[in-house]
């Protein structure tokens, strides 16, 4: 099991984000959890991602018991968000740099090489993050990601800010993650996005996983639906 | 790769960007010219007391110029949420923050030494005679002040007031370091050898020691959401 996460709370102050969530993932798939705003999804993904502690429940990710294993699980970790967590000041190679000697990449010269070639910046590795544009800037954050070559990666809505050109490059890129035994969260509130490459399918709202069904088994008029259904149902918090 | 090579990475992430921008070192230089100029101004001429004020004069500026830098330095790990992507690097937090603590003390130890030759031009100080112990003092003192700096704005970055929460936060527990600095370079000014200062300098030593380990431990409390 690659997740498994058992009446899970976050609360930030006294308010709770997450309210006793339950999820398990088999290694190697790839769960997309789709929910509006303001459900919790990023808190999610950050307390898997070990950004975040839990304030209650049980978290193991790859094996490893959250907190107390952040350290070991985070060589292991990948995160693309809709934050880049790029430095705008510094080149494509020497962000790639910085975090692979962070992450004590072997080969990393190679590495940085190949990388910035399957994201189509080998052409501009040496110019200034903050002169790149937004679908750049994501597709360098995916070779960031990658860099110690994770067995579990976290997608917090990659496709924030994209325009069209560069969300069919990024789904092209995404679409390369999704082989062998590497386990992948996305989260969106994009349905069409969201459905195109996972296996399985879940719904947050208000902070529990209301919905979670195999990709196969759904027909994507119906899952709209039910999306619609559960959203409207407990989109408000006062409700 | 050892715990301290880790943070050097972090730092000189820290050097190239700001060698790249200069935004933080030459506002902090701007404005520690700036105080002692200032000073310069309200101080009258042949004031028999001259030499009291000018240590305060020179650990104002440096305090207040320090402060653009802390603040600046938890700033730039902000842009783009960069600080989440250090936080998830395999490395303990207190290699984060050695790494943000050698950054600072680099800038503020650089901005120091660029405000005692200002003010060594603007109030006659030899410094031929006074280079090594005033060196050596600010050196303990720039310690202190990174280390505690470094931890406060760490707290700070995610507010809105952050400039003031940083100011507020850090003026009183900076106190002790201001003063050991000020009594320690006042008697190397007036021509007493560094061992004079003895007292002072234990006190900035210790603080040292003491606020280093303290914002280590702290550290992780300080970056947690």
């Amino acid at each position: 099991m690659a997740i498994r996460v058992k009446g899970l709370w976050k609360y930030f102050d006294h308010f709770p984000a997450i309210r006793g969530l339950d999820v398990e993932l088999e290694l190697g798939r790839f769960l997309t959890v789709f929910g509006p705003n303001g459900a919790g999804k990023t808190t999610l993904i950050k307390v898997l991602s070990t950004q975040i502690g839990p304030s209650q429940g049980q978290v193991e990710v790859g094996g490893c018991v959250l907190p107390g294993q952040a350290d070991r699980l985070r060589r292991r970790v990948g995160v693309i968000s809709h934050n880049t967590y790029l430095y705008p000041n510094l080149t494509a190679r020497e962000n790639l740099t910085f975090f692979g000697r962070m992450y004590r990449v072997p080969d990393l010269e190679e590495r940085i090489k190949m990388l910035l070639e399957e994201v189509g910046l080998s052409g501009r590795r040496d110019d200034l993050v903050r002169t790149y544009s937004r679908g750049m800037q994501q597709r360098l954050s995916i070779a960031r990601a990658l860099l110690h070559d994770p067995d579990i990666m976290f997608l917090d809505e990659p496709y924030t800010g994209l325009d069209q050109h560069a969300s069919r490059m990024l789904r092209d890129v995404l679409k390369t993650l999704h082989t062998g035994e590497r386990t992948l969260v996305m989260t969106t509130h994009n349905i069409e996005q969201g459905l195109e490459m996972c296996d399985e399918v879940a719904i947050q709202v208000r902070g529990r996983l209301v919905f979670r069904e195999n990709v196969a088994a759904i027909d994507r008029a119906a899952f709209e639906q039910t999306y619609f259904d559960h959203v409207g149902k407990d989109f408000r918090w006062d409700s | 790769m050892g715990f301290l090579s880790q943070a050097w990475i972090i730092a000189r992430k820290d050097i190239i960007g700001e060698l790249r921008t200069r935004e933080t070192i030459l506002s902090m230089l701007l404005f520690g010219f700036l105080v002692i100029l200032i000073f310069n101004f309200g101080i009258e001429p042949g004031l028999r007391e001259e030499n009291l004020v000018k240590p305060g004069v020179l650990w104002a500026a440096f305090t207040f110029a320090g402060i653009l830098g802390l603040n600046r330095s938890f700033i730039a790990e902000k842009e783009n949420d960069c600080l989440q992507g250090l936080l998830l690097c395999p490395v303990d937090r207190s290699v984060i923050y050695l790494g943000k603590f050698f950054g600072n003390f680099i800038f503020t130890l650089s901005m120091g030494l660029v405000v005692f030759l200002f003010f060594s031009v603007l109030y006659n100080v030899n410094l031929a005679q006074v280079a090594l112990p005033l060196g050596a003092i600010l050196v303990l003192a720039t310690i202190g002040f990174a280390a505690v700096g470094t931890l406060f704005a760490a707290v700070s970055v995610g507010l809105k007031t952050r400039d003031v929460i940083l100011s507020i936060l850090l003026f009183p527990v900076m106190v002790p370091v201001v003063l050991a600095a000020a009594k320690s370079s006042g008697r190397v000014l007036d021509g007493v050898p560094l061992a004079g200062a003895g007292l002072w300098l234990a006190l900035l030593v210790v603080y040292d020691v003491i606020f280093l380990t303290v914002s280590i431990m702290l550290f992780d409390y300080a970056v947690e959401e």
